[in-house]
């Protein structure tokens, strides 16, 4: 619930904004969820450590470590969000923030820029990024202000950054240097804030006779289903490419030559069947979850699609080789971008 | 004074996501050195700096030109703070050259950053190095004069800028050369170069 805003103290609003235990914060049905979400990766985690002591004969070598690497990286998704939702609303938008830079660094450090973009840059990171999740964050209070940032980066600042770099005065590839930076904000910035966004939300649902009431479950539980849902269909498109193997069709093969049509196919739908299962942490009917479930997977199959071939146009592999000893954030994030907004939207549509 | 170079290391470090990439054989210890690197950004000898090794950091000082960070009190401190050797590059005099007052500050203890091209360089390949770096060689043969590439940095924050643009950069540390014997300051200048623009990365 958001703060009383007939309150005239601002202190007890401010303070509904930093405590964690505001009511239905965590529910029975978040702590089961994340429980069992980290049971399953202590256990995928002593797997992996099992395999890497294996002779390197029976098993390839560079799979296990693929598979260690994202346990490692799904162990520090679920801190970042349970430390988040630990410390409330406003670390966790803080938390997302954090991302959203460090993702915006790996994005333009790996597009050329020239001398004449300086301005324009420092003022997506310093200026644009920050004032996003500034936004996300008093919107619970202020509602009016969903409608400034669900247009202050795609309208304002993709305005303002052709505008600053024309001013520099430096015309070579115009277009594609002002496109370069608008992406950045776009996949980085603007579509991962719609993530901690969604606790923001005051949300509705149906109950026994059919009738809207205020829903009682738990914001971040919410959140945590979606993240979990979009990992869950990297994880089943991964897996399904790979056992059907070469009966499968490989959709754009200068793109991505693993990604495979079955592999979607599968994969959504078992996405669709885990997302069923676990509606009682949303305010989705069962039927629901499955749809949402379905549309987290395709947008997220969507972000790795789109990811690739950026990828695949600038000759890196992962974000994380770029500058050697880094991690790449955006490999891990690319389908939680894409399917953050969508997921916001319906969700805030049907039952905000 | 300590704790504004900390402070100074950690921001540049912070906001310069550089990484450091020793070539392999090289041992970051607090023997004596000439590093030398491109020069493209203020941050360049900072971040170099400060991506060190504490051991090696503390016997370590830029050179850095006298008629640029004489000036104002902001520059002079930052100058002081980093304990830098400054060279006066207006008036070079017989008696007094450059290289011998980097020798006299260096004594037997100190390593330093060098920027051999002079000054901060805007264009896309590297300027032709001053010969510095051979007169160094040839008065100090015992040196080691390590290569430093220093990439991206000159978007982070380029000549002219006050804002830096957070990116992540990469410094790369290669092996030592040295002056060999009856080489000439062209041909040994040239190696030196060649040096530092092989441990950049290929597109």
């Amino acid at each position: 619930m958001p703060p009383d805003l007939s309150n005239s103290n601002h202190l007890a609003i401010l303070w509904a904004y930093f405590a964690p235990g505001e009511p239905a914060w965590f529910t029975l049905a978040t702590y089961w969820l994340m429980g069992v979400v980290m049971g399953l990766l202590a256990a995928a985690w002593i797997i992996g450590r099992t395999l890497r002591h294996q002779p390197e004969s029976s098993i390839n070598p560079a799979l296990v470590k693929s598979f260690n690497n994202r346990i490692a990286a799904w162990w520090a998704m679920c801190a970042v969000l349970i430390v988040g939702f630990m410390l409330g609303r406003v670390a966790t938008t803080v938390l997302f923030f954090l991302v959203s830079f460090w993702a915006l660094r790996e994005f333009i450090t790996m597009t050329p820029t020239r001398r004449g973009d300086h301005r324009a840059l420092a003022l997506s990171f310093f200026l644009f990024t920050p004032l996003q999740y500034v936004l996300i964050g008093f919107s619970a209070a202020y509602p009016k202000l969903y409608g400034v940032y669900t247009v202050m980066i795609p309208v304002y600042a993709s305005l303002f950054i052709p505008a600053r770099i024309a001013f520099s005065g430096d015309a070579k590839r115009f277009l594609e240097r002002s496109a370069k930076i608008q992406a950045g904000l776009l996949i980085c910035v603007y579509s991962l804030s719609h993530a901690p966004a969604l606790l923001h939300l005051d949300l509705m649902t149906r109950n026994a006779a059919g009738e809207a009431v205020p829903w009682t479950g738990s914001l971040p539980g919410l959140l945590f289903y979606f993240v979990l849902i979009t990992q869950v269909g990297d994880m089943f498109q991964f897996l399904w490419s790979r056992m059907l193997g070469t009966r499968g069709h490989v959709i754009a093969p200068a793109i991505n030559a693993s990604r495979t049509w079955e592999g979607f196919l599968c994969g959504t739908l078992s996405t669709a069947i885990i997302g069923a299962l676990l509606w009682w942490v949303t305010p989705f009917e069962f039927w629901v979850s499955a749809i949402m479930s379905t549309v987290i997977a395709i947008m997220g199959f969507a972000g790795g699609m789109t990811m690739s071939a950026i990828k695949r146009d600038r000759g890196v592999r992962d974000y994380g080789t770029l500058v050697q000893g880094h991690a790449g954030i955006l490999d891990r994030i690319d389908s939680i971008c894409f399917a953050a907004p969508v997921f916001f939207h319906l969700v805030r549509y049907f039952y905000g | 004074m300590k704790l504004t170079i900390s402070l100074l290391a950690f921001t540049a470090k912070l906001l310069s996501g550089a990484s450091l990439r020793l070539t392999e054989g090289f041992a970051p210890d607090p023997a004596q050195r000439v590093y030398f690197a491109n020069h493209t950004s203020h941050l360049d000898a900072l971040v170099l700096w400060a991506s060190l090794p504490r051991e090696v950091r503390e016997v370590t000082r830029p050179v850095a030109a006298k008629d640029y960070w004489d000036q104002g009190p902001v520059r002079r401190y930052i100058g002081k703070t980093f304990n830098a050797i400054l060279i006066d590059r207006t008036e070079i005099k017989v008696h007094q050259s450059p290289i011998d007052l980097m020798i006299q500050e260096m004594g037997e203890k100190y390593s330093i950053i060098l920027f051999p091209e002079g000054s901060r360089n805007t264009e896309e390949e590297m300027g032709d190095f001053k010969s510095g770096l051979y007169y160094l060689a040839k008065k100090r043969p015992d040196l080691e004069l390590v290569p430093v590439y220093i990439e991206n940095l000159n978007r982070v924050l380029p000549r002219g800028e006050f804002l830096p643009v957070p990116l992540l950069s990469c410094i790369t540390i290669g092996l030592p050369i040295y002056l060999e014997k009856g080489e000439n300051s062209k041909a040994f200048l040239r190696r030196a170069r060649e040096a530092v623009r092989s441990l950049k990365e290929p597109d």
